[in-house]
Parts: structure tokens; C-alpha cells; sequence
């Protein structure tokens, strides 16, 4: 028995622990191959093994080394494996995580949970059967999923009397087909997990073998860490404000940062100078932290005042990441319903979200029969070179500058359902905001806000159309007037006759639209006047935006009759346009609106009058505004 | 970078998109080793507070010293402590194996306290070498209405962008520490010096591998009366971890079953 004293324990923990998927084709064999590795590894619990043969026994079915993995009820009824599951074992040199996932194709996903993570990959080819459509799928996701060490096994050698031609043949094909990708096998090795050939010990059977056993090749498999060899990124995570301190936190996905190194923040490309390395706890006896690098997760505090917000991503001044409007990615799509142009879904890049317009599918290819495609739809487990319009510019690299600040998440119907690389990108078209520097005003907010008796405000009225914004707009004005107030009203449409007139009804136009009317109400609030927007306004990203261009004063008012009232209102006669086919993409009809979820005021228009609906306004504008409330002596 | 800075830092990272993407977190503290990491992980992450409450769902049928432990460190690591009582054992599926049955009021003690703070995530140090359901676990993993887990129709998660929305009234497992192994708990909770319930440790050649109710938690042969022993003992053990806990081994699918309605 080893004790304390004679084990290295420190040693232990610097032992390389190495993630490898083991996929491949349904029932080509991967839970034998890992229930065998297992044993003859000597990695299985007390009793695992006789309780397995135990329970095939009761069942009355021969035993399969398969059953170690598939432990769950469901599987075992199934006969495939439905999930990735987890499992570790060690070596001489190496601590190893066996992710087993799905041979199944509806379980591609799981396929790609599991490939993820993933340092390395096993890929298991049946002598038989040969390369087949979830061996391509699978190889060709390990491209997309940066997933580049790889052993071949090709299981079940018995079954082909240990032929060492049909070996040398498939070998041949895999090593071409890996090679169309850009992949190469660092082993390609004889097996047969039934039989214990080729995994741990090289057999009589195949002694023709000149290769590595199945263990010796994963023996030389290397962690793959965040590297500080690229230059820094530093995704912001959150910003916390816990006590005096400004924290902005989040991990360093590549690089490194010093105390005192002057970063720039993109996508606003705003500078500063990193203050502090913050810790907890505080160092004792010792300085607090200098430096920091790829991998760790950190907080840090600016030598000024940035707005900095989650999403944001902090990088050397000298080396930024790049910002995209438009993007061009070659991702994978999970989702049932086939990817188009004009879906409108929300794109994750490192902590960044935002809303993103499909603009063009140029080609698709279905990875297992490998047919190429160029009908601009991109179906369930299919890959395309997809393009997006994103409703707010965010930082980010090229893949094949910086891996994990070049890929991207897609999140659609509430889940993730795609992802892939980054494999060009266009900046927004405007000045880049570090060349503007912002006139600061002579006169204060406080000081015009004292004139004034109040502070501005924004009043955003959201809603469908016909569900009374420009109506209540008009007689919010006629109220405010009467109290000496500067009231101002934005109206979407009318606002579309002019300034936004070069705009359409995408929703990347949409977008642009709302930032416009954001900026010029913020404008207008800041000088002490009241805007109110009035607006269809459906996208849920585009409101919180206008809510952050403006800050303090921002007052949501939902307009929430039933849609049919609003339909049968019509003020305007586009409904029936709408339903004539007149207006593509009309909300309320064809176009989808957002229901906002943290409206300041939720009013139905078909239950209460208009000056109630004002009265209800007006005393929460009252209150973001600081003027004193005494509607009823101003009337 | 060794390998418990790599643990600690993806830890972190999933703490902070918890506190990033939902509003009304809570952190399961069972007041064993692991939940212990957790919380410690937490404080790292927030810069020395945990800025969600802990919440105890409380059996009553703990040894006393995880009490003592409890009240102790709730008040010295400044937590913001919630304890559930769970229900009696006749409010619970009387078709499980007795221990099970036993272990599943902790289910329903959990369901109750979802129901009054309306929680949107719950935070658990659950761990996927400890078990192979927990193998299959996401890091963000939703339940539905009534705490129940689908492990045949999980989003995928990759990269780590994790699934946070919600269908109203559902909630979120959040898993911390999901990647870590028994011995790396043991290898962090000496390196960072964090408290530990005595029991763990030997005495009179045993010691307790898993803490629960005292009723179904049995002690392990063991000499070792130090985490360095500990350690060593790990490395050469190959008794699983929750044998100690008769809930798990009543019928073969006894665990399956109880993770599937709800239970940790």
C-alpha cells in the first residue's frame, strides 16, 4: 500500500490530464472499444465488472464490454448511447477523460457536447464495414470543432481474419479523407476491442503491426491549453461594483496582462491603463498579483472611468481585436428547421450577444454524403457558409488569428442550436470612435435641470401598430405643454420620412432606426426636454440598446391591446394592406414583435381611456424627471 | 498553470455567468466537501462574498457536527444562510427502496423551497466522476416545472456559451464544479486551507468518503487521518466514492430514478 510520505502528491497534480472523444459510425464498436480500454487499463471500480456480468446473467444475455458505459437504463433498452458520457482512467504518464459520445445521428448534438471539450479525438471505423456517413460527419465536425490530434482505430480485425491488406486499404482511404479536411491521423491502429487486440498489448494476431497499440498512441496526446503565445484577450464577463472598487472580470482567453499595460476596449475602442490585478484573498505576506495570463480568470480596475460593459473584450492597445458589423462564419446547424435568409437569431461571441440577421447561405454540405448544396437553406446537421448582419458591432478575431475569440454560438428558439468559425469579417462603416473626441458641454445636467425645475426625460412608447402610440403621444405633448414643460415627439413613421429615410424594414434597418431615434431622444433628454418616442419598435435588443444610449429617464410603456383590437383599429389601412400581401414583413401579421419583459408601464388601450393612460405616464415622467406632482393644480 | 489553477479558473468562469444571466441564484450548501469548495470558489469569483444566498435543505437527520459546522462558518464567511425543512418521510414516492425513499424527501424539501423564493438557478457542486448519470450532466442544466431532468433531450453546450433561457416557472442547475475529481477537492481544500467536518478524517480506522443523512451514510476502513493520507488512499482506492450512501445501491436504476425527479 502507498502512503502519504513515499507518494508525490504534488507530483499528482502535475500530471497532464487529457480529454479525448471517442467517436465514429453507430454500432462500429466505441463502447466495446472503451469498456475493454478500461479493463485492461486497469481503471474500472472495485466490482464493476462481475456486477455487470452479474445483471447480463439475471438477464439472461452474454455479457458485452459495452454495458461498462452504457449504465443507464434507458441506453441499455436502446442499444445506442444517447448522451456523452464521462469517464476517466490513467496511464504512466497521463491522468485521461474518455468522453464516449453518440455514433446516432439525432444525436449530433451530444456528438458535438462532447467533441468540444475534447483535446483529442478516437475515431473508431469498423474492418467491415468501412468509412461511413457519421465517420465523415464526425471527422469533419473535429475540423470545425479545433479538435486536430487524432488516432484511428479500425475495430473488429477478428471479423476480418486480421487482414493485413484490408487494413492497409482503409487506412489509405481514412488518411485521404482527413486529409481533404486539413486533419491528419498521428496513428491509425489494428483492433479488435472483442478480442483485446491492439489496445494495450499488441497480440499474435497482429503482429504485422508496426504502429502504436491503441494506449501507447493516446500516451501521446497533449493538453491543449488557452495560449499565451497570441496577444491578450480578455472577454468582459461582468463589472462589479461590490465596494469602491470597479471590477471588470472575466477570463483570459488568450495572452497575458500587467499591471500598468495600456489595453484598448473593443468595440468602442475606448483606452486605459490596467491599475490593479484584484484578488481574493488578499495576498498575505506578499504583493498583490502583477501579471496574469491565458487561462486564468481574473478582475482587474482601469486607470479611468471606461464604460465598460459585459461582452466587451479588453486587448493591447497596440494589438485590438477586430469589430464586426458583418460577418461571414462556416458553421454546423442543430435546429429541425432549416436555417434561411432574413431568420433572425442571437449570436454569441466570447460574452458578447447580439441579435443577428442571416443575410446569405452561399453553400451547404451535408458532411456525411458529402453533397454540396446552393439553395440557401442550411438544414438540421448540415454545414454552410453562412453570413450575418449583427444589430450591434462586436469584437472579435478572425479564426485563424485567435481560435477562441474567432467562433461563434448561435442561440435560436431559446437554445443554442449552431456554431462554427469565424472566417471573415466588415467592420461597421462609420468612424472608428476613438478618432471623436466628445464636446463636453459648459452648461451641467444640474445646472439646466435647476433652471428647468426638472431633469429630461424619454418616454418610449412600444407596441403594435394600432395600438395607440401616436395617440397617446399627442396627448402626453398636449399635457406636458400645459404644465411648461418642452415636450418633443418622435414618431416612427414620421421619422422615416426624413432622417431615416434611406432605411428599410430588415431587421438590421429596424435596428439602425431605433439607435437613431435612441441617440436623438438621449440628445434631446440631456438638454432638459421630454421626448417621446413613438414606435413599433419589435426588437427586444434594439429597445435595451435605446435604454442604455439614454440611461437615467428611460421610460418604457408598453401599449398592450389585443392584437385583434389593434388590427380592427387600423388607423392607417396597412393591415389590410398587410393581409392583401401589400407589406412583406409587417408586425403584428408576418413580423414578429418582442413582448417586452421590463416595460415601466404595461397599458391596454382597449380598457382604458386615453387621459388615464396619460395620467399613468405622466406620474411615473414626473418621477424619473424630479419635477414636483401636482397634475391636478396644473389642469 | 497547474491543474487545480486550471479547475479553479473554469470554476470562476461559470460562477460568473450564473451571477451574469440569471437573477435569482441560490447555492445548494450541503455542508460537505464539496459544496465547501464551492462556496470558497464563489467568494474567489466575487471577490470575497457570495453574493446569492446558500441554501440548506435540511433533513434533519445530519450528524451534529455538520450543524456545528454550519452555523459556524454561515456566520464567518458572512453567507446570507437559508435552511428548508423537508417534509416527512410519508410525503415521499412510497415505491423506492426505503434508503432511497429516505434520501428522495431531501427532493422534496427542495421543490418547496424553488416554490417559495422562486429561485431561477440553483447552484450544486455536483461532480461527473462520482457517478455515471452525472456523467451526462451539462454545465447549465434546465429542469422543468416540476424539477424534473430530461436526459435524453439536453441543449448542446459548447465552447462554454451555456443555455439560460427558460420556459416561466422552470429552473437552472448550474454545476461549478462538475469537471472536478474527488481528488482534486481534496488536493484544492488543502491548498487553499478551506474547513472541513472532522468525520471525513479517520479514527478508529474509519472514516466517512461522503456525507448524508446518518441513517444511510456509512463510514469506509481507513487510516488516513490527514487529506495528504487521504490523497494517497484515492489513488490506489478503487471503491467508489458513494458506496458509503445506501441510497445508490438499492436497485440498479435507484439513482437514475431519483435524478430524474429532481434530486441532486
Amino acid at each position: 500500500m502507498t502512503t502519504a510520505t513515499d507518494l508525490d502528491l504534488t507530483h499528482l497534480q502535475e500530471r497532464p490530464l487529457v480529454r479525448i472523444v471517442i467517436i465514429g459510425h453507430v454500432d462500429h464498436g466505441k463502447s466495446t472499444l472503451i469498456g475493454r480500454l478500461l479493463h485492461e487499463t486497469d481503471s474500472l471500480p472495485a466490482g464493476k465488472l462481475e456486477a455487470l456480468k452479474a445483471v447480463s446473467a439475471r438477464r439472461g444475455m452474454p455479457f458485452e464490454w459495452s454495458f461498462i458505459l452504457d449504465s443507464l437504463q434507458t441506453e441499455r433498452d436502446q442499444g445506442i448511447t444517447i448522451d456523452t458520457s464521462q469517464i476517466r482512467f490513467r496511464t504512466a504518464s497521463r491522468d485521461f477523460v474518455l468522453i464516449d459520445a453518440p455514433g446516432h445521428a439525432q444525436f449530433l448534438r451530444n456528438m458535438i457536447t462532447g467533441a468540444a471539450q475534447a483535446d483529442a479525438a478516437l475515431l473508431v471505423v469498423d474492418a467491415v464495414d468501412g468509412i461511413r456517413d457519421q465517420t465523415r460527419r464526425h471527422a469533419y465536425l473535429l475540423h470545425l470543432l479545433d479538435v486536430r490530434q487524432i488516432v484511428v482505430a479500425i475495430n473488429k480485425m477478428d471479423s476480418v481474419g486480421y487482414d493485413p491488406a484490408r487494413f492497409a486499404a482503409l487506412s489509405a482511404d481514412i488518411r485521404s479523407y482527413l486529409g481533404e479536411l486539413g486533419l491528419s491521423a498521428a496513428a491509425i491502429v489494428p483492433v479488435s476491442a472483442r478480442e483485446g487486440d491492439g489496445i494495450a498489448a499488441r497480440t499474435p494476431a497482429i503482429s504485422w503491426h508496426d504502429g502504436p497499440t491503441i494506449s501507447e498512441a493516446l500516451d501521446r496526446f497533449v493538453a491543449v491549453a488557452a495560449t499565451t503565445e497570441r496577444p491578450l484577450r480578455l472577454p468582459v464577463q461582468a463589472v462589479y461594483k461590490f465596494d469602491e472598487r470597479r471590477i471588470v472580470a472575466g477570463r483570459l482567453e488568450s495572452g497575458r496582462i500587467c499591471v500598468g499595460d495600456e489595453i484598448v476596449v473593443g468595440p468602442a475602442g475606448v483606452t486605459a491603463r490596467i491599475r490593479s490585478i484584484e484578488a481574493w484573498p488578499a495576498p498575505s505576506g506578499r504583493d498583490a498579483p502583477r501579471t496574469a495570463h491565458a487561462g486564468q480568470s481574473v478582475g482587474v480596475t482601469l486607470d479611468r472611468d471606461l464604460f465598460v460593459s459585459r461582452g466587451d473584450v479588453l486587448a493591447p492597445a497596440a494589438q485590438p481585436a477586430g469589430v464586426a458589423a458583418v460577418l461571414r462564419s462556416r458553421i454546423f446547424w442543430l435546429h429541425p428547421q432549416p436555417l434561411r435568409p432574413g431568420a433572425a437569431l442571437t449570436l454569441r461571441v466570447g460574452t458578447a450577444e447580439t441579435r443577428a440577421t442571416v443575410s446569405a447561405i452561399t453553400e451547404t454540405l451535408d458532411p456525411g454524403e458529402l453533397a454540396r448544396r446552393q439553395d440557401g437553406l442550411l438544414a438540421a446537421n448540415q454545414i454552410g457558409d453562412v453570413t450575418f448582419v449583427l444589430a450591434r458591432p462586436v469584437a472579435l478575431d478572425l479564426h485563424s488569428d485567435n481560435p477562441r475569440t474567432g467562433r461563434i454560438a448561435l442561440e435560436y428558439d431559446g437554445a443554442i442550436m449552431g456554431g462554427g468559425l469565424v472566417t471573415s469579417f466588415d467592420p461597421p462603416p462609420r468612424t472608428a470612435a476613438s478618432d471623436i473626441v466628445p464636446n463636453i458641454p459648459e452648461i451641467s445636467l444640474e445646472a439646466r435641470a435647476r433652471r428647468l425645475g426638472h431633469r429630461g426625460a424619454v418616454v418610449w412608447l412600444t407596441g403594435l401598430p394600432g395600438s395607440g402610440k401616436s395617440t397617446i403621444a399627442n396627448a402626453l405633448e398636449r399635457r406636458l405643454l400645459d404644465r411648461a414643460m418642452v415636450p418633443v415627439v418622435l414618431d416612427g413613421d414620421t421619422l422615416r420620412a426624413g432622417l431615416n429615410s434611406d432605411l428599410g424594414f430588415s431587421d438590421a434597418d429596424r435596428t439602425e432606426n431605433l439607435r437613431r431615434i435612441a441617440e436623438v431622444a438621449a440628445l434631446l433628454a440631456r438638454q432638459g426636454l421630454m421626448a417621446i418616442v413613438a414606435a413599433v419598435s419589435p426588437l427586444a435588443a434594439a429597445r435595451a440598446h435605446a435604454r442604455r444610449v439614454v440611461g437615467d429617464g428611460f421610460i418604457e410603456v408598453y401599449l398592450a391591446p389585443p392584437a385583434e383590437v389593434c388590427e380592427q383599429r387600423d388607423p392607417k389601412g396597412h393591415y389590410r394592406k398587410a393581409r392583401a400581401g401589400g407589406i412583406a414583413d409587417f408586425t403584428g401579421i408576418t413580423g414578429q414583435y418582442e413582448v417586452p419583459q421590463f416595460a415601466e408601464l404595461v397599458i391596454d388601450t382597449s380598457q382604458r381611456t386615453v387621459q388615464a393612460s396619460v395620467d399613468a405616464i405622466l406620474e411615473k415622467l414626473l418621477v424619473a424627471a424630479g419635477a414636483p406632482s401636482s397634475p391636478a393644480a396644473q389642469r | 498553470m497547474d491543474r487545480l489553477d486550471a479547475l479553479e479558473a473554469q470554476s470562476i468562469f461559470i460562477f460568473r455567468e450564473a451571477f451574469a444571466r440569471l437573477k435569482n441564484l441560490a447555492l445548494l450548501w450541503s455542508l460537505g466537501k464539496d459544496s465547501n469548495v464551492m462556496i470558497w470558489l464563489a467568494r474567489k469569483a466575487f471577490f470575497g462574498r457570495v453574493p446569492f444566498p446558500v441554501l440548506h435543505v435540511d433533513t434533519a437527520r445530519k450528524f451534529p457536527e455538520m450543524y456545528a459546522f454550519r452555523d459556524r462558518y454561515a456566520a464567518e464567511w458572512g453567507l446570507t444562510l437559508l435552511v428548508e425543512h423537508c417534509p416527512p418521510i410519508e410525503a415521499v414516492d412510497p415505491s423506492l427502496p426505503p434508503a432511497a425513499r429516505s434520501a428522495a424527501r431531501k427532493t422534496e424539501g427542495l421543490k418547496r423551497a424553488l416554490a417559495k423564493h422562486c429561485f431561477d438557478g440553483l447552484i450544486a457542486g455536483i461532480r461527473r466522476d462520482e457517478e455515471p448519470t452525472r456523467a451526462k450532466e451539462r454545465v447549465f442544466s434546465p429542469r422543468a416545472l416540476d424539477g424534473n431532468w430530461d436526459v435524453r433531450s439536453q441543449p448542446p453546450e459548447f465552447w462554454d456559451h451555456f443555455n439560460a433561457t427558460l420556459p416561466d416557472g422552470a429552473h437552472l442547475r448550474i454545476h461549478p464544479i462538475l469537471h472536478w475529481t474527488e481528488a482534486d477537492i481534496w488536493a484544492y481544500t488543502k491548498r487553499e486551507a478551506i474547513p472541513i467536518i472532522p468525520l471525513y478524517l479517520a479514527r478508529d480506522g474509519k472514516r466517512y468518503r461522503s456525507l448524508g443523512d446518518m441513517d444511510i451514510t456509512f463510514p469506509v476502513v481507513s487510516d488516513a487521518a490527514t487529506i495528504d493520507e487521504i490523497l494517497a488512499e484515492l489513488h490506489e482506492t478503487k471503491v467508489p466514492e458513494r458506496s458509503g450512501r445506501a441510497m445508490d445501491h438499492e436497485a440498479e436504476d435507484a439513482f437514475e430514478r431519483l435524478r430524474t425527479a429532481g434530486y441532486l
